[in-house]
């Protein structure tokens, strides 16, 4: 296990965490370090604990043992969803998990920043600089003919893509993206390699993603992951020449 | 059926019904009779329930089925007022102390009824104890993320905990035979035919204002936060939003309005009783705003003022039937109608497609 270096740059910290379903062991003494503004592809075989990790950062799950430490001492394993969201740390699922009932624009509205109280929202006008927002949003993430469209009719890549928006919406320093060209064509999957660069530029990025071709097209530090911890780390052409990734993933 | 369609016709039904009952002769053909006024408060107090369970249900997913509980709490605390107000007139003639605690042996008056003499206090119960109530209730459920059936199964229990406290007679609130014979309401006789139209009017006044009420909170940001927690609780809380204070909220403004139906209720039917409370009465209400159409408000009223009428008409010819009649109405509707009459009515208005925004959740 490393010891932590705090570094002023550190921006996310797993410190051996441990996660158990009913005896299986999710993550194993996991430990992972991720600097600010860095953007970071996290790769494994189905049931490696990827999103298992995500979980762990988000509230979602809490770890048997280890810390997640944020910034420069927050531990994340004593929080809730919304306090760790509050802390701006924003998730897109795996699955894509939009409002469906409400129109691309709403599902924007909701996931801006700003005061998440009813006492707000219940009297809460949609000011100018919110719309500007949206709009701004919406042209990163190409739906801008999509505005008024029922979320819950639009195609997958779209709810990717709305789910990302959603995300920027947030403003997070901290971007956790599960599987973002799922179901993708390929000019969509290349869009949105090119869009989360320019996500970078500004925030940090956490990518988990199956498509090595896009991996790739990232060309950024790659982690592997395997049964919950950590196989491989480096660039991509050194751990795809990793004989332990080689072989957890011919030997499947 | 829109809104504004809706109001005119709660609003300008029960004014046209008052009229035709006040100023048009008994002899005549158009003349209402006064049982049909009451029956109308009745139903459109229902009502009042029926847009209180579908503020929680249709848009938060809350499936409450113990709602009735709040009706019956607003309908207490109204006709404990209401039973102060009979004061010598009794059958016992004490000045203080209802019919029934004469006959209980009561000594003196519950600490629980002090103050209902004042109308001013008892309106402030009235909203008071079934919203206290839910606070506490939603506060505990909500914060340990209690939902789902588990939800609905401890509102089951707690009308079910209070059909069995009202019953006995050592709670103070007539036990089995409830709160009756009331004579006047804020010193008016309360069986003047104008009084009937009167409490037909404020009904349909106060359904009136709930639905605005409701709509505007499920159209505000609120609303669509709201929305969003039915469908996707977890994804909200991700984007930093806490659901138990959302569902909070809108579950004791539900209780409040609810609440607010049985004080409405009470006074044009006659009597209060534990039965009120009993399980089945919550489970009918879901009903309503099923047949109605969950998550349209005003197909909460529809739904409520059709099954109830139906009721009538049905209980007059075949009482034993009618719980069967209701449960295959709501299989029916389940399995053919998911959208109530709304959805039936609302298919052909579908815009064409590529011109869309969604329709708003509360036309
Ligand atoms: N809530 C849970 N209860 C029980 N087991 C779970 C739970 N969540 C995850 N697991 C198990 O933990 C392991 C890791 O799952 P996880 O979803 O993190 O994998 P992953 O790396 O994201 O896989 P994939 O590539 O398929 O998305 C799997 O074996 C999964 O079955
Ligand atoms: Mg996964």
């Amino acid at each position: 296990m490393t010891t932590p270096h705090h570094h002023h740059d550190t921006l996310l910290y797993l410190d051996g965490v441990s996660v158990s379903f009913d005896g299986f062991r999710a993550l194993n003494a996991l430990s992972l370090v991720l600097e600010r503004g860095e953007m970071r592809a996290v790769i494994g075989p189905n049931g490696a604990g990827k999103t298992t990790m995500m979980d762990v950062i988000t509230g979602k799950t809490r770890p048997d043992t280890g810390r997640v430490v944020f910034g420069k001492d927050t531990d994340l394993t004593r929080l809730d969803e919304p306090a760790i969201a509050d802390l701006g740390i924003g998730r897109k699922f795996q699955k894509p998990t939009v409002f469906e009932p409400h129109t691309v624009w709403d599902n924007l509205l909701l996931a801006l920043a700003g005061d998440r109280r009813p006492r707000f929202t219940l009297w809460a006008r949609q000011s100018s600089e919110e719309s500007d927002r949206i709009e701004a949003i919406l042209k990163t993430i190409r739906l801008g003919d999509h505005r008024g469209r029922r979320a819950g009719d639009l195609s997958h890549g779209q709810k990717q893509w709305l789910e990302i928006g959603m995300l920027l919406a947030q403003e997070p320093h901290l971007l956790l993206v599960d599987e973002p060209v799922a179901g993708m064509t390929d000019a969509e999957t290349e869009q949105t390699a090119e869009l989360l660069r320019e996500i970078n530029g500004t925030r940090s990025v956490v990518v988990v993603e199956h498509d090595m071709a896009f991996v790739r097209a990232l060309g950024v530090k790659v982690t592997v992951l395997h049964e919950g911890s950590v196989l491989s780390e480096g660039s991509i052409d050194h751990v795809s020449n990793d004989p332990r990734v080689i072989e957890v993933y011919l030997g499947r | 059926m829109s809104m504004r369609l809706c109001l005119l016709a709660v609003l300008g039904g029960a004014i046209l019904l008052s009229v035709l009952n006040l100023a048009v002769p008994p002899a005549s053909a158009l003349h209402v009779p006064t049982y049909a006024i009451s029956l109308a408060g009745k139903y459109l107090s229902y009502a009042l329930l029926a847009v209180a369970v579908d503020l929680v249900w249709g848009f938060g997913g809350i499936l409450s089925l113990g709602h009735a509980a709040f009706f019956a709490l607003g309908g207490y605390a109204m006709g404990m007022y209401l039973m102060r107000q009979i004061g010598t007139r009794g059958v016992y003639g004490n000045a203080i102390l209802p019919d029934f605690m004469v006959f209980l042996n009561y000594k003196e008056l519950p600490l629980t009824w002090y103050g209902f003499d004042n109308a001013g206090y008892a309106i402030l119960m009235v909203l008071l104890v079934p919203g206290v109530l839910a606070l506490i209730f939603g506060w505990l459920a909500f914060r340990s993320r209690v939902s789902g059936v588990y939800l609905s199964i401890i509102t089951q229990a707690l009308t079910y905990a209070l059909l069995l406290a009202f019953f006995r007679n050592d709670m103070g609130f007539g036990g089995n035979n409830g709160l009756t014979d009331f004579k006047d309401m804020f010193g008016i006789p309360l069986q003047a035919d104008a009084t009937r139209c009167g409490l037909l009017i404020a009904t349909a006044v106060f359904l009136s204002g709930a639905l605005l009420l409701a709509r505007y909170v499920v159209t505000s940001r609120f609303g669509k936060v709201l929305i969003a927690v039915r469908d996707t609780e977890s994804r909200t809380r991700f984007l930093g939003y806490r659901p138990e204070r959302y569902k909070l909220f809108v579950w004791v403004l539900s209780a409040v309005m609810a609440g607010i139906g049985g004080a409405l209720y009470v006074p044009q039917v006659g009597i209060i009783n534990p039965g009120e409370f009993s399980p089945a009465n919550s489970i009918e209400s879901v009903i309503w705003v099923a047949v109605g159409g969950r998550g349209t408000l005003v197909g909460a009223v529809l739904g409520a003022v059709l099954v109830n009428f139906g009721k009538t008409v049905f209980t007059g010819a075949l009482p034993e039937l009618w719980l069967f009649a209701l449960g295959a109405l709501f299989i029916l509707v389940t399995l053919l109608l998911p959208g109530g009459i709304m959805g039936l009515i609302g298919r052909p208005a579908r815009r064409p497609k590529n011109v869309t925004p969604a329709a708003e959740p509360a036309e």
